[in-house]
């Protein structure tokens, strides 16, 4: 287990900026979540620190050393690949077992025999051992992927969307897991997801990318309160927060535009709002209301019926202020 | 009636279907099953008019296949101690004696060692060419790829007389290491071609994945590329095969008395003492042989390399 850290780190692919001047620290021991949508350079990052892409500028280190010219295999690292990439001409026993018999590690078989089992066991999949890796469903894949990344104890876990293909019970007991494995063996790791639920239960830090760029790293609780633009307060909260001219509350404002997470919308005085309609999810019920034309979530409250079309008050608390370029006003 | 689906032809489409295939493997078949029979008749069988399908077997177009023989008087047979084996039985039937082997098991020799020699060169140069087209930026790739291409756009043949200089200066006439390379030169395009398309079809994140599970590139190649390219290798060996197994010019004109091949040996049968159609017809089986066994253990293999790149799993 090591510190990494990412100093000016750049890619570019022809005219792609791909990554774009990241600077960042995974302590050792800590679990870091990178958000982003769809192009903004996660996979191209965790490639950087695996060593599979080369950097046109900046300097990775790990455990306190450049990388820099190292090969894959000398960096120690492990990596889940976002499609997973089973070698579909073993079976899943020789699959996990495989890193481990690479010529840098070498393990005793009768070792790897025992670290294999233990991971079957962890991820509900021993009963496929002798399988084919091609005889498996999607979510089995995934789950081979991911344990031939945890057979191994390298400096640093890189994982690309490890849970993407997980039906939801999986994922919960997989990501219980995962963080339990984290905790425990006090492994360093840098995921890659899409899930809130993920990036708030698992990690000690996250690092949102817009285009390649890391617009800000902190405590998921850091990127959840205190967002420093429109962008990173929309990666994190469901529903999403919504976003609203400041006028329609009145009163003076400290920029033209507010963020409000539905728990801080109070519902009894303030705008008139209309009901649209209300979902109910069993855990909580979504009110979707139109206040002047802009459509607005928020949470309902317990006990109470909506019905479309009544009218109610409304009124924020504590808001976010962003101006018209969508940073944040503090 | 059962219910129409797209993907599934009706049955009597694939009765229609399997009984033209069937068809045409009887018609191909024919020549093919006459030449094996011939060699199991006799001479004055093999000749009769009509035909004989059915006839007595006999395994003397065999023995004279291996064997040269010398005519004797009856009387000088008749002084001979009886026969100590069933082909001599079989040779002095026709007032004739064993007088040695003949040349077709070394012959026959040379073709295995020269055909499989250049199909493994072939396949083992032709894969690891392939590989570096397909993973790595070489400069001028396409233009690299159709030069090589362009060996084979007119008949080897063609180039006769200046590689018979060639050889004769090189002193690669007549020698197994130069029937090797020049059927390796004749296949290598076809090679890397072929593997290039298997090798492409098989993505790199495999190779990435055994990068960063701790092997080398070669390990990496060596033990994730090379298994699933089994495929191809087997198929593409098979062509290589058959081109080395059957080539018949270049063996006529670059070996004699050392490393000539099968092909131009077996019509020189037909000379020895008379039209001797058994001995040439079982010859002509024997050489089929490895070629179909060969066939016949890759042929799952061959299956899914003719249709390759039509489907993917
Ligand atoms: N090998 C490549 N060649 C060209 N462009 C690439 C390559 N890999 C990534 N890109 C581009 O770089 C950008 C970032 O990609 P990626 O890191 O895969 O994003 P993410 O994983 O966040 O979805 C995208 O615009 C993508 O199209
Ligand atoms: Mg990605």
């Amino acid at each position: 287990m090591a510190e990494v850290t990412l100093a000016n780190v750049s890619k570019a692919f022809g005219a792609t900026q791909a990554v774009d001047g990241i600077s960042m620290t995974i302590p050792d021991g800590g679990f870091v979540v990178l958000l982003g949508p769809t192009g903004a350079g996660k996979t191209t990052t965790l490639r950087l620190i695996s060593g599979l892409e080369k950097l046109d500028q900046g300097q990775i280190t790990i455990g306190g050393h450049a990388v820099d010219g190292l090969t894959p295999a000398q960096r120690d690292v492990a990596m889940v690949f976002q499609q997973y990439s089973l070698y579909p001409h073993l079976s899943v026993r020789d699959n996990l077992a495989f890193p481990l018999r690479s010529p840098i590690l070498k393990t005793p078989e009768d070792e790897i025999a025992r670290k294999v089992s233990q991971i079957a066991e962890i991820l509900q999949i021993p009963h496929k051992l002798d399988n084919k890796a091609t005889e498996l469903s999607g979510g089995e894949m995934q789950r081979v992927s991911i344990g031939r990344a945890l057979v191994r104890d390298p400096s640093i876990y890189l994982m690309d969307e490890p849970l993407s293909s997980l039906d939801a019970k999986l994922r919960a007991d997989l990501r219980v897991e995962l963080k339990r494995i984290q905790a425990d063996l006090g492994s360093t790791l840098l995921y890659v997801t899409h899930d809130q639920v993920e990036a708030m239960t698992m990690a000690t830090h996250v690092g949102v990318l817009q285009d390649g760029k890391l617009v800000q790293y902190g405590t998921p609780r850091q990127i959840y309160e205190d967002p420093n633009s429109i962008y990173v307060a929309s990666r994190l909260g469901l529903p999403r927060i919504n976003i609203l001219p400041s006028g329609l509350f009145g009163g003076s404002h400290k920029g033209p535009q507010i963020g409000l997470r539905p728990e801080n919308i109070t519902e009894g005085d303030g705008a008139e709002a209309r009901v649209i309609r209300a979902e109910h999810l069993g855990d909580q019920t979504r009110l979707h209301v139109d206040l002047q034309g802009h459509a607005v979530t928020t949470l309902a409250q317990d006990g109470r019926d909506y019905t479309p079309d009544m009218t109610l008050k409304i009124s924020p608390k504590d808001p976010l202020y962003f101006d018209a370029g969508g940073d944040r006003i503090q | 009636m059962s219910a129409h689906s797209i993907t599934e032809p009706s049955s009597r489409a694939k009765w229609v279907a399997g009984s033209l295939v069937i068809l045409y493997a009887l018609i191909t078949m024919v020549p093919l099953a006459w030449i094996m029979m011939t060699g199991f008749k006799t001479p004055p069988d093999s000749i009769s008019y009509p035909p004989k399908v059915i006839f007595e077997p006999s395994l003397e177009g065999y023995v004279n296949l291996f064997t040269t023989r010398t005519r004797v008087t009856p009387d000088a047979l008749e002084a001979l101690p009886p026969p100590a084996t069933w082909y001599d039985e079989i040779v002095r039937e026709r007032n004739m004696v064993i007088a040695g082997p003949s040349k077709f098991g070394e012959r026959f020799l040379n073709s295995v060692i020269i055909g499989f020699g250049s199909t493994f060169l072939s396949v083992f140069l032709g894969t690891l060419a392939a590989y570096a087209f397909s993973r790595f930026k070489i400069p001028l790739a396409d233009d690299l790829l159709f030069f090589i291409l362009s060996t084979r756009m007119m008949p080897p043949i063609a180039v006769a007389i200046p590689i018979f200089l060639m050889y004769r200066n090189l002193g690669l006439s007549d020698t197994h290491l130069g029937m090797i390379l020049l059927y390796t030169a004749v296949n290598i395009s076809l090679a890397v071609w072929l593997l290039k398309g298997f090798i492409d079809e098989i993505p790199r994140e495999y190779e990435e994945a055994a990068l960063i599970d701790g092997y080398t590139r070669f390990q990496a190649f060596y033990k994730v590329v090379l298994p699933q390219a089994a495929t191809g290798i087997a198929s593409t060996a098979i062509f290589c095969l058959i081109f080395a197994w059957n080539e018949y010019a270049f063996s006529v004109l670059l070996t004699s008395a050392t490393a000539q091949t099968a092909p131009p040996f077996i019509p020189t049968i037909i000379g020895v003492g008379g039209l001797d159609w058994p001995a040439v017809a079982a010859g002509a089986t024997i050489f089929l042989l490895p070629v179909m066994i060969f066939t016949i253990l890759l042929r799952k293999h061959l299956l899914r390399g003719i249709t390759f790149g039509a489907v993917r799993k």
